[in-house]
Parts: C-alpha cells; sequence; structure tokens
C-alpha cells in the first residue's frame, strides 16, 4: 500500500493512496464529479474534458523549501488560471479541489453544449433514454436552449451495424472513444477504431468479419450515449419500463453475477418477459463484465418449444397426463428397480436439485452418475483455490499454470481476468496442443501431443523434484525441453500459483490423471491451501463444481450402466441427443426436461421442469464459490422446479424430501456436506461496497451495469485450506505413445455450441 | 563576417553538397563534440548560448536536453520539420539549402543525450526533401560521420528519416511522437513531457530545425560569441518567414529584436499598390491580429516584445495585412484551417471550430447579424483553456483579437443592426 | 501482393525501427501501398496488418486520419492548390477558380479522362511562391510554385501527351 496523501475537495477532507486519479478521491467521498471518456476500468485519456474542475495547490517557498502561510497561518493556496481534468491528475499533498464554483458549472454548460451541438437529441426514441449520461448531466449541467443553428447539425447513418450483435448511430456518438479502448485495452481485439478526423471522427471497423468480439455487448454498457445498441435489445424497451432481477450465468462455470431486466408484455399476454441481459457487479468474478454468450443466451426461457405438461407412454405413444399420474408411475417404478436406479444428472441444475437427486437415489439403493467425461472435482475440494482467491489481485508474484483448455472459449472472463493478470506481470504458463490466443501473454508456452497433458503435468513436477514416476516414452524428450523445465521453475518460485485445467482432448481416464498430475504440482511445490493458490477446473457446466461437492461422479462405463439399469432417471442431460451411440433407455427411462430432447423421445416418462430463470437455486462456480439465483420471470405453467419434481417422488417412496423451499434444501446441504456448513441463503446475499462504485445515479462513472445488492456469494474452503493434509497419489498413466505429426480428430470446445440452452437464441444462430 | 548562420546558402549555393560544408568548417563542431566532450559539457554551452526553440514555444534548448531523464534507456532525438503553420517556410528552405548544419546540429543533440537513433519528422508534402535527405545521411555514414564507432571513440549515431501524411497537428509533439509510432496523430496527455516519457515511452528530445541548426555554429564558436546576436532573453538570429500582402514575400534571417517595420518595409519592400498596412500576424495563422500601429510596427520581435502588443512571436512567420483585406473574411480562412486540422480528440476544439466554421461562413457571406458575431465571440471564448492541446486555443487567436480590435470590419459586414430573423431561427432549434 | 512486389523496399522500412515497434512502419508501407492503384485498397490494408501484426482496422484508422492517403480512385494526378490564407492574400482563391474553368471541372472533381482531380488544399510551406500547387501521383510528390493558369495548364498538356491522349 502506497503513501497516503491528503486534500480537500470541496470543503471535505480525504486520504487517498499516492497516484489516485482526483475524479476516484472525490468519488471515495460521494463527490460525483461529471465523466463521459473516463472509466475506471480503463487509462484515463483526458478526452471529453467534461471532468474539468478548479484545482489549488499550496505555495512552496523556493528558498526554504517551506510551503507559504497566509495571515491566519493556513497554508497559502494557488490556482492554477485554467480548469483542470480530475480524470487524468493524481492527487498531490495539500491540494484543494472545488468542484462546485460557478466557473466550474459555467465550464461543464460549455461542454455540453459544444457536446450537443452535433447530438440529434432523438432522447424520445433513443434506447438509452432514461439511463443516459448525456442526458442526465444536460439535466443537471446542460445550457437551457440550443445556440446552435438546427439546420446546420451534421446528419449520419443512424443504423450501422458494426457486426451482427452491436449496431452504431453515427449522430449519437460523441467520440469519447471507450468502446475502442476497451475492446484494445480490455478485450485485446481492436475491431473498431476511430477513421477521418475532427468533426468527422467516426467509429468504424475494417476488420473481418466486423465486431464480431466475445465480450462485444459491454461496450454497450460503457457507451456514455445511445450510440451503441445490441441487436437484442434494439428498440426492445424504454429503460425506465424494465424491472431488474439478480441471478448468476448458467453458461459456463464462471458464475458471472447477472441482472435481468424484464416487463410484462401484451404479445407474451400481458406476461413477465426477460428484455435483456446485464452485468451485475462483482469484483471477485466478473467484475462489471459478462461475455456476449451470457448476454445473449437468455431466449430458450421463453422458447414456445418448452414442455408444459408431463408425458407417459401409451401403447408406444408418449401422451400427456398429470402430474399425479405421471409421479406414481415414476415412483412405482424406481420402488422395484431398488438398487437398480441409475440417476443422470448435469451440472445445468443447481445444488439443491443435484441434492434431493443424490439423496433419493442412495436413499433407494441406486447410483448416481454425473454427465460429464470431466474428472477431478474431487481434488478441487480438496487442493481447490483457497478462501479470498481473486484474479483481480494476482500479479508479478503469481503464476498461473493453464492446461488443457482454450480459455477464451470455454470461459470468456476467466480468460479476460487471467489475460489481465499476466499484463500486470504474473508468470503465466500455458499448455495446450494446439495455439490458443491466451499464449500472446504467456511467459512460457508449452506444446505437447494429444494424450500425454497429464504426462506433461508429471514432467513438470519431475523437472522440479527426485521422485520420478516411470514416464511413457512420448513425453520423455518434453522433460528434456527447456521451455518446460523454465516454466516449471517459474510455477514453483512463485509465491502464489494457480492451475486451470480443462478437458481439450481428455476422455475421462486421462482427465483424471491430468487432474491427479496438476494436484501433484501444486502440493510438491506448496500451493495449497492458501487463497490466490490451488486447483481450478474449467466446467463444461456451469455447476459442475457443485455436483462434485454433493458427490455426484462421473461414471466409467456410463453406456453399460444404463443398458444395464432397471431404471434410469436422467435430468438436464441428453446423451442420445449429443451422440446417438449413448441412446440407452434401461428397462424404465424418466427424462426431466425443459425440451423434449432426443432422449425425452425415447423415454417412458417425461416431466417438465421450470428454466432457471423462473426459479430460486444456487450455483457452485469453477472458483467453488456458491452463488444464488433469484426467480426473473413466472414459471411455465404445468412445470415445476427440479428438486421439488425429486422430493416428490420422493415423498410417493415414503421418504421426506423438501419440496417447497429451496432455501431449506440448502439448509440440510449445510448439515450433510462438510465443505458447506454453515451456507445459508442468507449469508449468500450479503454484500460490501465494491469498488469501483457503479450502478448508482452517476451512470457516466461505471456504465449502466448494476450494483450488486443482492449477494456476492461465499467461496468454500478447500480441504487443505482447513489444515487437512492431501496425500499425493501418482497418476496411472495410459501409455500414450503418439507419431509426430500424427492425424487425430478431437472435439474442441466453442463458446457457442450447441448446447440446449444456447440453440434457441436466434442472435446467436449465425455464430454456431 | 558572413551575412548569414543558417540560411547560408544564400551565399553559397553548393554548401548542400557535403564536401563543401566540410571545406566550410563543416563537422568540426561534431568532430569536437565527440572526441574532446563529455555529454553534459556540450548540455551547458548550449544553455549558456541561451538558444530558445524556433518551433514556437521558445522553450530553452539547452534546459530541454538537461531534462532528459538518465534513468531510463534508450534516448532518441526527433528533428521536428512537420512546419505546417500556414505562413511559415524556413525549415524547408534550411533543409533545402543547407542540409547538412541541419543535419551536424541534429549529431550533436544526439550525442548530448547519448541518444544512438534520431528520428527526422518531415510533413508528408516535404517527400521530395525527404528523399534528399535520405542521400544526404547516406553520404555522411560513407564519409564515417554517422554510423558505428564514430571517430573511433564507440559513439554510434543513426538518423532515420520519417513522413508524415497530412495532418497539422503532427507538428504537436506529442502528437508527433504518436504518428511517428504508427498511430493517429492525436496529442498525448501531458505531463510526462517527451524528455522523460517520449518515443516508445523513451527520453525523447524533440526539437525544431531551425533550432538545431543554431547548433553547431555554437559549439563551433562559443556561446559568447553566439550571444552578440540578437536580445539579452532572446539570443541569435532567427528566420523571419514574411508573406501575404507584402512587395518581397521570402525567408529572412536578422537577428531576434528586428522591428516589424525594418522586416517589412526596408527588407519585405513595403506593401504592393501603396496600401496602407492594416494588421499584422507574426506567428501564422495561430496569431492573433496585430493592429499596425507605429507603436506596434517599432516593437522587436522577439519572445518578450511581442506580448506587449497583444501577441507572440511564435514561428515568427509574419502574415501582413493591408487595408484591402476584410478582417471577417480572413477569420473565415484561419477557421477553416482548424476545423480541417482538428484532431477531434477534445471536445472544446473537435465541437468548437465546427460550429465556428459555421458562424464564420455565414458572417463572411454576409448573412450574419451581430447577434452571430456575438455568439462567435462566446463560442471562441468558450473553448479558451479548455483543450487537451494548444491547436485548439490557437485556433480562437484571430478570431477573439480580430473582433475585438476590428470591430468596424465586422458592423459592416453584418449590416450593424440586429436581426429578427435570428431570434426566429433560435425559436425552431430545439 | 506488396510482400511480392517489394520485399526490398519492405524490409528498407522495416529496418527504419526498432524491431519490437513494427507498428511505426505503417505510414511508409501506406504510400508504398498507394503507388499501385493511387489510393490504399482494402486488401493492401490487411496485407499490412498482416505485415505488422495489427488489425485492419488500426491500418485504416491510420489511412482516415491522414489527408495524403486515399481510400478510393481518384485522378493519377492529383492537383492540390494551396488556398490557405497567406496564398489566399496572393490570389490563390482565383487562381484556382480560373484553372478549374479552364479544365472545365469543379474543385473535388476528376477530368472525364480521369488524368486530374483538382483540391484546394491548407499551407503547403509555399506561401511566397503563391499562386503554387502540389502534385500527387504514383510516383511521388512535386511542388510547383509562382504558377500562372498557363503554367499550370501546360503541365496537365504534357501529363495528356505522356498519356498519349493529346
Ligand atoms: C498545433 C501545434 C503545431 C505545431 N507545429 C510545429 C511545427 O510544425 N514545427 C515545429 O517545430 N514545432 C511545432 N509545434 C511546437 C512543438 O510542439 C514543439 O514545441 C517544438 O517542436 C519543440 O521544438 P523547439 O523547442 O526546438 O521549438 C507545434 C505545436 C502545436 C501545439
Ligand atoms: S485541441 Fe484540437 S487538436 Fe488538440 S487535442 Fe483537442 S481536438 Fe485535438
Ligand atoms: S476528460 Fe476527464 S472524463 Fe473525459
Amino acid at each position: 500500500m502506497s503513501k497516503l496523501v491528503t486534500l480537500t475537495i470541496d470543503g471535505l477532507q480525504v486520504s487517498v493512496p499516492a497516484g489516485t486519479l482526483l475524479v476516484n478521491a472525490a468519488k471515495k467521498i460521494g463527490i460525483d464529479i461529471p465523466v463521459f471518456c473516463y472509466h475506471p476500468k480503463m487509462e484515463p485519456v483526458g478526452m471529453c474534458r467534461m471532468c474539468l474542475v478548479d484545482i489549488g495547490r499550496p505555495v512552496i517557498d523556493r528558498a526554504t523549501g517551506q510551503p507559504v502561510l497566509e495571515a491566519d497561518g493556513s497554508p497559502k493556496i494557488q490556482f492554477g488560471p485554467k480548469l483542470e481534468t480530475a480524470c487524468t491528475t493524481p492527487v498531490s499533498e495539500g491540494m484543494v479541489v472545488v468542484g462546485m464554483s460557478d466557473k466550474v458549472k459555467a465550464g461543464r454548460e460549455d461542454i455540453l453544449e459544444f457536446l450537443l451541438t452535433s447530438h440529434p437529441l432523438d432522447c424520445p426514441i433513443c434506447d438509452k433514454g432514461g439511463e443516459c449520461p448525456l442526458q442526465n448531466l444536460t439535466m443537471d449541467f446542460g445550457p437551457g436552449e440550443s445556440r446552435y443553428l438546427y439546420d446546420e447539425k451534421k446528419h449520419l447513418a443512424k443504423r450501422v451495424p458494426l457486426g451482427e450483435l452491436i449496431f452504431l448511430d453515427r449522430e449519437r456518438c460523441i467520440q469519447c472513444g471507450r468502446c475502442v479502448r476497451f475492446q484494445d485495452e480490455i478485450a485485446d481485439d481492436p475491431v473498431i477504431g476511430f477513421y477521418q478526423r475532427g468533426r468527422s471522427l467516426e467509429i468504424v471497423t475494417f476488420s473481418e468479419p466486423g465486431f464480431d468480439s466475445y465480450f462485444s455487448g459491454n461496450t454497450s454498457d460503457i457507451c456514455p450515449v445511445g450510440a451503441l445498441t445490441t441487436a437484442d435489445f434494439r428498440f426492445g424497451a424504454r429503460p425506465w419500463e424494465l424491472n431488474a432481477s439478480a441471478s448468476v450465468c448458467s453458461q459456463c462455470p464462471v458464475g458471472c453475477n447477472l441482472t435481468f431486466n424484464i416487463r410484462r408484455e401484451a404479445k407474451a399476454g400481458g406476461d413477465w418477459v426477460i428484455k435483456r441481459v446485464m452485468p451485475r457487479q462483482n469484483e471477485e468474478v466478473n467484475e462489471i463484465w459478462i461475455c456476449d454468450k451470457g448476454r445473449f443466451a437468455y431466449h430458450f426461457t421463453e422458447s414456445a418449444e418448452r414442455l408444459t405438461q408431463p408425458l407417459v407412454r401409451k401403447g408406444g405413444e408418449l401422451v400427456p397426463t398429470s402430474w399425479e399420474e405421471a409421479l406414481k408411475v415414476v415412483a412405482d417404478h424406481f420402488r422395484q428397480a431398488g438398487e437398480g436406479l441409475l440417476t443422470l444428472a448435469s451440472g445445468r441444475l443447481s445444488n439443491e436439485d443435484l441434492f434431493n437427486l443424490h439423496e433419493l437415489t442412495t436413499k433407494l439403493g441406486g447410483k448416481t452418475a454425473l454427465y460429464t467425461d470431466q474428472a477431478g472435482g474431487d481434488l478441487v475440494a480438496q487442493v481447490g483455490v483457497g478462501q479470498g482467491t481473486n484474479f483481480s489481485d494476482m500479479g508479478p508474484e503469481t503464476a498461473i499454470f493453464v492446461v488443457a483448455s482454450d480459455l477464451l472459449e470455454e470461459a470468456p472472463i476467466w480468460w479476460l481476468r487471467v489475460k489481465q493478470a499476466a499484463e500486470r506481470g504474473a508468470q503465466l504458463i500455458v499448455a495446450n496442443p494446439r495455439p490458443t490466443k491466451l499464449e500472446r501473454y504467456a511467459k512460457h508456452t508449452i506444446r505437447y501431443p494429444y494424450g500425454s497433458e497429464a504426462a506433461t503435468v508429471l514432467a513438470m513436477v519431475n523437472a522440479l523434484s527426485a521422485k520420478r514416476p516411470n514416464l511413457p516414452e512420448a513425453v520423455q524428450n518434453l522433460l528434456r525441453s527447456p521451455e518446460l523445465q523454465a516454466a516449471a521453475k517459474a510455477f514453483a518460485e512463485a509465491e502464489n500459483a494457480v492451475i486451470l485445467f480443462g478437458g481439450e482432448g481428455t476422455g475421462l481416464e486421462t482427465s483424471q490423471a491430468l487432474s491427479q498430475a496438476c494436484a501433484n504440482l501444486l502440493i510438491t511445490t506448496g500451493h495449497v491451501g492458501k487463497q490466490n493458490n490451488g486447483l481450478i477446473g474449467v466446467w463444461q457446466r456451469a455447476n459442475d463444481q457443485g455436483a462434485w461437492d454433493i458427490g455426484f461422479r462421473p461414471l466409467p462405463g456410463l453406456k453399460d450402466a444404463m443398458r444395464a439399469a432397471k431404471a434410469l432417471y436422467v435430468i438436464a442431460a441428453d446423451p442420445a441427443g449429443d451422440d446417438p451411440a449413448q441412446a440407452e433407455t434401461g428397462d424404465f427411462m424418466v427424462v426431466q426436461e425443459l425440451f423434449l430432447t432426443a432422449t425425452a423421445k425415447l423415454a417412458d416418462v417425461v416431466l417438465p421442469v421450470q428454466a432457471y430463470t423462473e426459479r430460486e437455486g444456487t450455483f457452485t462456480s469453477g472458483e467453488r464459490r456458491v452463488q444464488r439465483y433469484y426467480p426473473a420471470v413466472p414459471q411455465r405453467p404445468g412445470s415445476k422446479a427440479d428438486f421439488s419434481v425429486t422430493a416428490q417422488i420422493a415423498k410417493l417412496l415414503d421418504q421426506d424430501l423438501e419440496a417447497r423451499a429451496v432455501s431449506k434444501v440448502m439448509q440440510r446441504i449445510a448439515a450433510s456436506v462438510p465443505d458447506y456448513a454453515g451456507i445459508s441463503y442468507q449469508k449468500l446475499a450479503e454484500v460490501t461496497e465494491q469498488w469501483p462504485i457503479i450502478g448508482r445515479q452517476d451512470l457516466y462513472y461505471g456504465g449502466t451495469g448494476y450494483e450488486n445488492g443482492q449477494g456476492l456469494g461465499v467461496q468454500l474452503i478447500p480441504a487443505a485450506q482447513r489444515g487437512e493434509t492431501v496425500p499425493i497419489s501418482w497418476p496411472q498413466l495410459s501409455n500414450v505413445s503418439v507419431p509426430e505429426n500424427s492425424l487425430l480428430a478431437v472435439p474442441v470446445t466453442r463458446l457457442y455450441d450447441h448446447g440446449k440452452t444456447v440453440m434457441p437464441s436466434k442472435l446467436l444462430h449465425q455464430r454456431i | 563576417m558572413n551575412k548569414y548562420l543558417l540560411l547560408r546558402n544564400r551565399e553559397l549555393p553548393t554548401i548542400n553538397r557535403l564536401e563543401v560544408y566540410r571545406q566550410h568548417g563543416g563537422f568540426q563542431a561534431f568532430h569536437k563534440v565527440v572526441t574532446s566532450m563529455q555529454p553534459d559539457e556540450v548540455i551547458e554551452v548550449v544553455k549558456a548560448s541561451g538558444l530558445r526553440g524556433r518551433g514556437g514555444a521558445g522553450f530553452p534548448t539547452g534546459l530541454k536536453w538537461a531534462f532528459v531523464d538518465k534513468k531510463s534507456w534508450p534516448h532518441y532525438v526527433v528533428a521536428n520539420a512537420d512546419e505546417s503553420e500556414p505562413g511559415t517556410f524556413k525549415d524547408r528552405e534550411i533543409m533545402e539549402g543547407n542540409p547538412y548544419q541541419f543535419l551536424e546540429g541534429v549529431a550533436i543533440a544526439a550525442y548530448a543525450v547519448q541518444a544512438t537513433a534520431a528520428y527526422v519528422y518531415l510533413r508528408g508534402e516535404f517527400w521530395q526533401i525527404a528523399s534528399q535527405l535520405d542521400q544526404n545521411i547516406a553520404a555522411l555514414e560513407l564519409a564515417g560521420l554517422l554510423g558505428d564507432n564514430l571517430f573511433g571513440t564507440g559513439y554510434n549515431l543513426r538518423i532515420y528519416t520519417h513522413l508524415g501524411a497530412g495532418a497539422y497537428i503532427c507538428g504537436e509533439e506529442t502528437a508527433l511522437l504518436e504518428s511517428l509510432e504508427g498511430k493517429l496523430g492525436q496529442p498525448r496527455l501531458r505531463p510526462p513531457f517527451p524528455p522523460s516519457y517520449g518515443l516508445y515511452g523513451k527520453p525523447t528530445v524533440v526539437n525544431n530545425v531551425e533550432t538545431l541548426a543554431n547548433v553547431p555554429l555554437i559549439l563551433d564558436r562559443g556561446a559568447e560569441w553566439y550571444r552578440t546576436y540578437g536580445t539579452e532573453k532572446s539570443p541569435g538570429v532567427k528566420i523571419f518567414s514574411l508573406s501575404g500582402k507584402v512587395n518581397r514575400p521570402g525567408n529572412y534571417e536578422l537577428p531576434l529584436g528586428t522591428t516589424f517595420r525594418e522586416l517589412i518595409f526596408e527588407h519585405g519592400g513595403g506593401i504592393p499598390n501603396r496600401n496602407k498596412i492594416k494588421a499584422i500576424m507574426p506567428a501564422g495563422a495561430s496569431s492573433s491580429l496585430i493592429v499596425a500601429t507605429d507603436q506596434a510596427l517599432d516593437t522587436p520581435m522577439d519572445y518578450e516584445s511581442v506580448p506587449s502588443v497583444g501577441a507572440q512571436l511564435g514561428s515568427a512567420s509574419i502574415i501582413v495585412i493591408d487595408d484591402s483585406v476584410n478582417i471577417p473574411w480572413l477569420i473565415n480562412k484561419t477557421i477553416h484551417f482548424f476545423k480541417h486540422e482538428s484532431c477531434g480528440k477534445c471536445t472544446p476544439c473537435r465541437e468548437g471550430t465546427y460550429w465556428m466554421m459555421h458562424l464564420t461562413d455565414r458572417i463572411a457571406d454576409g448573412k450574419a447579424t451581430q447577434n452571430d458575431v456575438e455568439l462567435l465571440h462566446d463560442v471562441a471564448s468558450q473553448i479558451k483553456g479548455k483543450c487537451l492541446c494548444a491547436l485548439g486555443e490557437f485556433s480562437i487567436e484571430a478570431v477573439l483579437s480580430g473582433i475585438d480590435r476590428f470591430k468596424d470590419d465586422f458592423d459592416l459586414q453584418t449590416g450593424g443592426q440586429q436581426s429578427v430573423v435570428q431570434s426566429e431561427e433560435s425559436a425552431q432549434t430545439p | 501482393m506488396l510482400t511480392e512486389k517489394y520485399p526490398e523496399e519492405i524490409r528498407t522500412i522495416l529496418a527504419k525501427y526498432p524491431s519490437d515497434q513494427k507498428r511505426s512502419a505503417v505510414m511508409p508501407l501506406l504510400y508504398l501501398a498507394q503507388r499501385e492503384q493511387g489510393y490504399v485498397t482494402k486488401q493492401s490494408m490487411s496485407e499490412i496488418a498482416e505485415i505488422l501484426g495489427i488489425s485492419s482496422t488500426d491500418v485504416a484508422s491510420i489511412v482516415g486520419f491522414y489527408t495524403l492517403y486515399y481510400d478510393e480512385a481518384g485522378g493519377k494526378y492529383h492537383l492540390q492548390v494551396c488556398t490557405d490564407l497567406p496564398c489566399a492574400l496572393r490570389g490563390a482563391d482565383e487562381f484556382l477558380e480560373n484553372l478549374c474553368q479552364n479544365l472545365g471541372i469543379r474543385v473535388g472533381e476528376t477530368t472525364p479522362d480521369g488524368l486530374v482531380t483538382v483540391e484546394a488544399v491548407m499551407c503547403l510551406a509555399g506561401c511566397d511562391k503563391a499562386p503554387m500547387f502540389q502534385v500527387q501521383s504514383g510516383d511521388g510528390l512535386t511542388y510547383h510554385e509562382n504558377q500562372t493558369v498557363e503554367s499550370a495548364m501546360n503541365l496537365v498538356k504534357s501529363w495528356r501527351k505522356e498519356e498519349g491522349r493529346a
């Protein structure tokens, strides 16, 4: 922490770290200085000149070096001839800032009048109207009337598609450059830029494809006017008609905090519908950003294909029936099946759903299976990242090792934050069979043949310590590679270290080996049990980690187990759809789903459930942060929440599971799953003030992202941090031998996959 | 003793040939400096000479060199050959006529701050000059006056030319550096200034071509000798680019402190067709208009005196205005220039110059009213002191001084009456 | 393809700047690209982006900002008359007007034969030799000072001869 500097702003004293910019020092004591081009997440540029303030500095006597004093003994303050920009001026000792003098007010009015001379003033039809910094600041400080001749206004294109997702209105743009700088500084995808100069300055893209960036939606949040709008929300609604409902993204393990903006719509029969998805601030998870998948993939909720009635198979046909009958049929078969019951569920479900499923199944003596081919969630619970881990705190003293994952595609916000950590000096090590964009920022890049990811990590362990579990020939030369040895050294020497391991090119067995190898590397280098240290799984689904914690495990030989099952209970999974070869129904199959999936079509009973946007629940992110989501829109008539369906089946089997209050299910989880002890819905809803302060009256500062009032969640404590010693167990290496430059087809994850919850978003179709 | 120190080509047309330049003492100074002087000694001499920047700001050159941060390396020297101020055409003659003296100045500056690479940033229009400079540089490398291990001292130096592409703002030193880095020519925030954070973020000296052309003589003949020219506070000679309504426009190399009268009437041969001189713009289009009174004409042209008549010496591009010129027309010209050259980075300049263009268009067309003139004055005052760089501030000099000092021209132009139309127009504006 | 056509030039240009500051070469490379069609094609923009490891949009921004680069075809010769204040004080506006009349086009237009585009430009640092203009073409940029409409028209004639159109 650098030394504190004390200054006075509008009569209030404040002490802030040296180097703090005036605009932020003021914010800390609740004084809002208007800005347009400045954004707390980006470097200051001092372009728009909106933040002009009057700055005085103590007069220092040249001879003595002491401050000159007034008659009354107070230091003599010298004000500059010009106003200065608060967004670019760092605080200095004894500074006196006047943010509200007539001179300053006049300055603001002048700048606003200039901006308005070339603004169309089409607020009545503007998407930003109501949450527009330019509009608000004009109300506060702007001129009453325009002295600029209307017919001399520049007329420009009002519907310029910069890409498929973002539209530009050239008349509204005030050339603050926020979008250009976001793409350059933060997303490092400079596909939009300025063209021409002076008053002709305009935002363009000359890239192919155009403005097609995984983070593009964020530019519409930080655009201080209605110049950038999303194809999704454009002319969709007026901000003041919208209600806000807190949620968590269900698309990937990052767990970005979201706000669903909703309103009633005639075309939905007066029902509440989601109009747009906005980021909700959580500085330890997604800061104030979200990726475009999270922003645009919500349309599954409103899909007309949603199931609204239970179906049972009669005479070979699936026919609608009542919940009573459906549940009874299911319960009867489950009772008969007993330990022949196999429950197959995916990480799309909430912790509460998974808990009830797990209880029901084990009480019947049946088996549970997690629908994934990526292993290691149990290890993450032991040596996962320590409580308090935050990518934003990682710098030169931290090593970040990403293996078998293309983060940008699989967990975009992690990519963003890992990249920024690397730019702050973190030792980034990237190991992958093929190049990924993350390598640009890596200090060490390791290329290994598919199948030898675990061996690669073990090679790093060996590079460091004497123990030598015999390595397959294919990677002996890897061990000799100086790049790998340098990487291992950097990793070991770093004060903190985290590993993100993904599933690229791995199957259940290899991924088991990989996760173990990663755990070994962390343990042998002492990088466990502390914050900013430990293991993170880059899972395929939002709540895979929660499923592991609850007790679900992937099942080797799943296909056979499914065939053998007396009763098969499939929830939020579509094995038949993902791989027709997996089409197994057992003797009797129940499918619990949103849609009539390929698997559902084969089922004997199909149970319609609520979308997560229609109910409450919790997800556990890859960083093992348990986070609450809230109902945004009313449930589809006829559907029930998964946990409740399960509980009602259980009831018919004389089991007692919580069917109504999901918060009560969490109480049971807390009572029976050690890691979750002490977790409650109240605790998950707690918030502390975050920096930068956004989402309040001064939308011009942080943008239209939402302040977090509904909970920052709780990061779990891994076993290692509780003081338990985690034993090393060396992984079994399936003896891979990959011939040089051999061709093998490996499925790689792309951001816009065919996920059940992505397909319904027409907007994303073009990109699938 | 020769008449010229900088425009030596006037007496010696072949001095643009290396051997000729050397026959006349060329590169003795550089040799002496590199072989027998410490970098700081060189800086001391330049400080002592009192040489001030000829690019406009008049900043003490030696001091600027001394500011170069010795904790951060490498260092760079950049010669500002953007010469785009309307009415300025002096650097061009130096580079065309006496290129080696300029390049020797660059070399000495580079040694003084221990830079091993220097760039000459020329405006794109100086395409021919750039290719000629490239040949001059090649000749110097051939002669062992540039390159590695110069004079066996181990000091290396390379000079490169870099062409701009038509942007006045790139004369502003930080915009120039951005441009040289391959970015938009938009000014940077200052501080930090180039001597601490310049080209590629490294400490950099940016000097005007004429400034640098003085340096070899100062090191050759000493600070004392140099101070025998010019005034106490503005020592040395200056090239005055004389243009506009004079009989003999052109460059005139004279001691600083020469009066406007001497330049315009003795050297420039006075005003054509017996017209009367009306105004003077001493710093090109960026200048405010000086009313050409006798007192003004007898003012010495140096950095201290010119402000006393309400202007700056700037780049000393003297534009002469006679009584045939209508001031509203004139500011319409300058505003069109600034509107065209505004980089657009900051609001007041981007929007203000555009607004002023509309107003001066109307005024020049005689379609305007008193209110428009007042509005123009307001808009200009609104820009004042709020811009990110000096271009925006320059743009209002002629406007404000024009309206304040030549009111009659505007009254004539607007028929002097308040208009009803105006209020109607403003009524229809939203 | 620039890289195939001008490998030598490209190498010399890149050699001027530190190896980790390739981006500095964007302006010289754009001049190189403009030699061909007299303007910068989208194709060559992305090629330059390729060479320098920056985005096509970054390159385009440079083309847009600086007036000596063109993003669309014009006449083979850009005849650019300075009509800025100092030249205007010496009759540049009249000169431009007469010249255009003689060529039968308006300012900013191109002669029907596609040979000459006449433009009014800002100060070219030739104020004492007004009327003056510069000529920008594939083979560079030349100054023509102390001009009369005759001298300017003779120049145009000489170009027409070259084109074998006279
Ligand atoms: C808008 C603007 C245009 C400028 N144009 C030039 C120019 O064309 N040539 C020049 O040498 N300095 C120009 N300057 C001044 C430079 O910013 C800088 O002060 C100068 O090059 C420093 O060199 P000197 O100390 O030798 O004068 C300009 C400044 C501004 C604000
Ligand atoms: S004053 Fe004009 S030229 Fe300077 S930064 Fe602002 S817009 Fe650009
Ligand atoms: S200049 Fe400070 S916010 Fe734009």
